[in-house]
């Protein structure tokens, strides 16, 4: 089997306006989302407390609301999720309780309620846990971005390619984080995880298109280079897309059969390597062309010599 | 000719036989099961083992089978529902001799776990338990240090007879960093003073400053002492909570220090956190002093004040009791404390320290027949309202919790009395493990149900199996015969992940679950790499085996490249990661290495046997 019989002659290149067009419009959506909507934060970054219980009939989500507000919670969040005998509870945090204290409570006013009830899982986090995570999450991808920059910049002689391998990098988080914001999914640590495999996985797919580009060049420099990089794609196009399947065919696994727990996190994956199949085609060959590329870039001809850089 | 040096075949088959045997305990699964200790820590017997066994068999519960592990007593069971069954039942019938945890056995046979290979232990998220995160008061920590040094001043200053008029500790947000002031009287001495401090606390930074309140001698911390001291207050709340999580005979408990003021503590199986919180958190000291017995309490309670060298103290019972000021003993001095039964009813024997022991004795030989006390000093946090603000603040709660006769002399080895049973054990509990240098509370709570966990294993291995198996089907029908390498290599990858976390003993989670799915994804990615590149060549020409020797040589630099990548983003990860997020990080990145090793080593010497050898092949079974 295979997805193309002969060897591909896609001209990628010449309908880059098109794709550019199509992820400005992604970036602003996804940013403009960002700034007005936001992140539907999780308790791992905001604080607070999330409780999930089982209980022996339908759940009497009013009732437990009230008894809640009772107890002296402010905008109880009080749901169902699964079935109607699951209820989630979230409040938002509170900083003059214990945390001890606030479990207890909680706890108290379920029972109250449900005296059946089996808590299968109950999270507090302190107010200041949930800001120390938030600032290392911001951090964790700050700093994975600039090594990245670094190892783009060591690995690939010229800024021209550097720069396309930055934008899609860029470009990806972004469009998972733009539609986390947009269809408001909780996110929580692991989606912070699951960007940076994005964020690996899209920069793989670029080296590789890259590294085919040196070898192309390499092998004929006299081409003119939109040719070389359309060949390079082309080339690697039957890897990049059945690697793609086979990590799709277990994020599919993952996202239908993971659980509840794993959701937020095999979205997030889905999304960013479909981006980065995407952006590793189109965006970041497409940015080196536009920023000048030839082959003198990555292999320059003539070594100068001192005499030469004299006026 | 292909060839493959025969060094490495050796290398592969070699890493394969041993990542099989240290993964293999975790193909045979765990089954839910009970652990039972004794609550005075002698270990179980085949008697006792046989007691639980019986009193399981007349309850009706059905367990598997039971087995004697290093002290603990093991009850395996079918499913999570008869465990917790149960537990219920021994904890309510059997409190008081037994201390239960919910807990896992391997289905492994008996010959894997006596040559020490065991599986990866499962992650909270995977088999319940209680999380909890407490933050440690550091500067509580420097507070006490200050408090000891303005003591030691105190008594120093008045033996050399110099005046002041206060002295007072000051910490961190007033007009000096933290340090201990003494305020002197406008026409004071302040030379005399600061020498005296400087050669009593040589390391501290001793200088006369002019205050508008008038001259003062200040002693300040370096940030060096602060920070040694955070430390050591951290290092020993860390000792204390193990101590503590010990003796509350949980099974594989863990305790570690997370950043730098907060300490983790995970407690598989257990579900009520009200108990354990209390025992954990509590700070909570003994001290011994005598009784004040010529000093009238009556006197004393009416003006509030005790008479000089005493100190008016309540007993448990909230009378007042009236003790000298001077300490014979202090917790700290104890070295092992465990309940007892006396002839005055449930008690705590106590051993001392040597520099104890000497005090003690000295202390009753000079006082035979005198009363002396036990004091028992505990801290905690409350939440008040002050002016509408609720406000978290600590308590000091200080009680006499015996009053006792000195009836004989006796140095390093007493017993306190005058105790009810659960007070002597739960004293003898917190003696014995130490008391916490700092104030510690609870920044971070989360409990996983033991169905829920179930539940979640259940869903990782299933989608685990699931992408396996998609991925297993693809790679063969895309690549035909070499797919099919490709899946024994990708096999040969999980095991030997699997090998090297159950090496690690890292605790597998949720997301590590999701990290060997990955894992499994992305390692096809490496042969996809090497098979196109064998079909490219194929393409142009080459020979079957020239070709798979150049997909081999040719697809390396991309490989290496693309792992590059993901390891930035893996190490990253676990750098900023706690828990479960560094689980995931760490099986990300143990992940690359393997299936570096597998695809670029273990499938060549697979390729190499499979074609090396014929002389007239033509064609390859590539897809």
């Amino acid at each position: 089997m295979e997805f193309f019989h002969k060897q591909t002659r896609i001209a990628f290149m010449s309908t880059r306006k098109v794709w550019y067009a199509l992820s400005a419009v992604l970036m602003i959506g996804s940013l403009g989302a960002l700034a007005t909507l936001g992140l539907n934060l999780a308790i791992d970054f905001t604080g607070g407390v999330s409780v999930e219980a089982a209980l022996p009939s339908a759940a009497n989500v009013d009732a437990i609301r009230t008894e809640l507000e009772r107890a002296g919670f402010r905008e109880p969040q009080v749901g169902i999720f699964g079935s109607s005998r699951e209820v989630a509870i979230r409040l938002p945090p509170d900083d003059s309780r214990s945390v001890a204290d606030i479990r207890a409570r909680v706890e108290q006013a379920l029972l109250a309620v449900e005296p059946g009830a089996e808590v299968r899982k109950l999270d507090v986090v302190g107010p200041q846990v949930g800001d120390e995570l938030r600032t290392s999450a911001v951090w964790a991808l700050t700093f994975a971005l600039i090594l990245i920059f670094i190892y783009i910049a060591l690995r690939f002689h010229t800024w021209r390619l550097s720069a396309g391998a930055i934008v899609a990098v860029m470009h990806d988080p972004i469009l998972v984080l733009g539609i986390f914001s947009v269809t408001q999914t909780p996110f929580d640590l692991a989606v912070v995880a699951a960007i940076l495999a994005v964020v690996g996985y899209s920069l793989n797919d670029t080296v590789v298109i890259f590294d085919r580009i040196r070898e192309r060049f390499e092998h004929n420099r006299r081409l003119p280079p939109m040719v070389v990089l359309d060949q390079a794609i082309n080339q690697t196009l039957s890897r990049t897309i059945m690697t793609k399947v086979v990590t799709l065919i277990v994020v599919v696994a993952l996202l239908f059969l993971g659980g509840p727990v794993l959701r937020g996190f095999s979205e997030a994956l889905m999304i960013g390597i479909l981006a980065g199949t995407y952006s590793s085609i189109y965006i970041s060959s497409a940015i080196a062309l536009d920023a000048g590329l030839t082959a003198e870039h990555v292999f320059p001809t003539v070594k100068k010599t001192a005499a030469d850089d004299m006026p | 000719m292909l060839e493959y040096a025969r060094w490495k075949y050796v290398l592969v088959a070699f890493v394969l036989v041993v990542a099989f045997c240290f993964a293999l305990p975790n193909f045979f699964g765990e089954d839910p099961a009970l652990q039972v200790v004794r609550k005075d820590r002698a270990p179980m017997d085949t008697a006792a083992a046989a007691r639980i066994a019986g009193f399981l068999d007349e309850r009706g519960v059905h367990y598997d089978s039971t087995f004697v592990d290093a002290g603990r007593l093991m009850v395996r069971f079918a499913d999570v529902a008869t465990q917790l069954q149960a537990r219920d039942a021994v904890n309510e019938n059997l409190k008081d001799e037994y201390i239960t945890a919910l807990s896992f056995a391997s289905r492994a046979p008996a010959w894997i776990t006596k040559l020490g290979l065991r599986p990866m232990p499962l992650g909270l998220d995977l088999r319940g338990g209680l999380h909890l995160l407490y933050q440690v008061d550091v500067n509580g920590a420097v507070g006490q240090l200050l408090e000891s040094y303005e003591q030691d001043f105190r008594r120093t200053l008045g033996e050399k007879k110099l005046p002041y008029l206060d002295i007072v500790t000051v910490t961190e947000g007033a007009d000096m960093p933290n340090g201990v002031r003494v305020l002197l009287a406008p026409d004071a001495d302040a030379t005399a003073v600061r020498d005296a401090l400087r050669a009593l606390q040589p390391d501290l930074g001793v200088q006369t400053v002019n205050l508008a309140s008038g001259p003062a001698v200040q002693a300040v911390l370096t940030p060096a002492q602060i920070r040694q001291r955070q430390d050591y207050a951290i290092q020993q709340n860390l000792t204390t909570l193990r101590n503590r999580v010990n003796e509350l005979g949980v099974s594989e408990p863990i305790v570690q220090r997370q950043g730098f003021d907060r300490i983790i503590v995970q407690l598989p199986g257990v579900q009520n956190s009200a108990d354990v919180k209390d025992i954990l958190g509590k700070v909570a000291t003994l001290e011994f002093r005598l009784v004040d017995t010529q000093g009238s309490i009556a006197e004393a309670v009416q003006r509030g004040r005790a008479p000089l060298g005493s100190k008016l103290y309540k007993d448990k019972n909230g009378q007042p009791v009236l003790l000298k000021r001077e300490l014979i003993v202090t917790g700290d001095q104890l070295t092992d404390a465990l309940t007892a039964a006396t002839q005055d009813g449930p008690g705590v024997s106590v051993k001392l320290d040597a520099r104890g022991g000497a005090q003690m004795l000295k202390t009753t030989q000079a006082n035979l027949g005198k009363p002396m006390a036990v004091v028992f000093i505990e801290k905690s946090r409350e939440t008040v309202e002050v002016d509408g603000r609720k406000i978290e603040r600590e308590v000091t709660d200080q009680r006499v919790i015996s009053v006792a006769t000195i009836r004989g002399v006796f140095s390093n080895q007493f017993q306190i009395t005058g105790l009810t049973q659960s007070e002597a054990r739960e004293l003898a509990l917190l003696l014995r493990a130490g008391s916490l240098a700092a104030p510690i509370f609870l920044a971070e709570e989360r409990a996983i149900g033991p169905s829920l966990g179930a539940q979640n294993i259940e869903q990782g291995v299933k989608a685990l199996i699931v992408g396996m198996l998609g991925v297993f089907v693809f790679m063969a029908l895309y690549y035909q015969v070499f797919g099919l390498v490709a899946d024994l290599v990708l096999l040969a990858n999980v095991v030997l992940l699997a090998a090297l976390l159950s090496m690690m003993k890292a605790a597998l989670s949720l997301p590590g679950i999701a990290g060997i799915i990955l894992t499994v994804g992305m390692a096809v990615d490496a042969n996809v790499l090497i098979y196109e590149r064998i079909r490219e060549e194929l393409r142009i020409g080459v020979s079957p085996q020239m070709a798979i020797r150049a997909g081999f040589e040719k697809a390396f630099s991309a490989i290496a490249d693309s792992n590059v990548t993901t390891l930035i983003a893996g190490v990253v990860l676990w750098v900023f990661g706690t828990g479960a997020i560094r689980g995931f990080a760490v099986v990300l990145s143990l992940g690359i290495a393997t299936s570096m090793f597998t695809a670029l080593m273990g499938s060549r010497a697979l390729l190499t046997l499979m074609y090396g050898g014929r002389a007239k092949l033509t064609k390859l079974a590539i897809g």
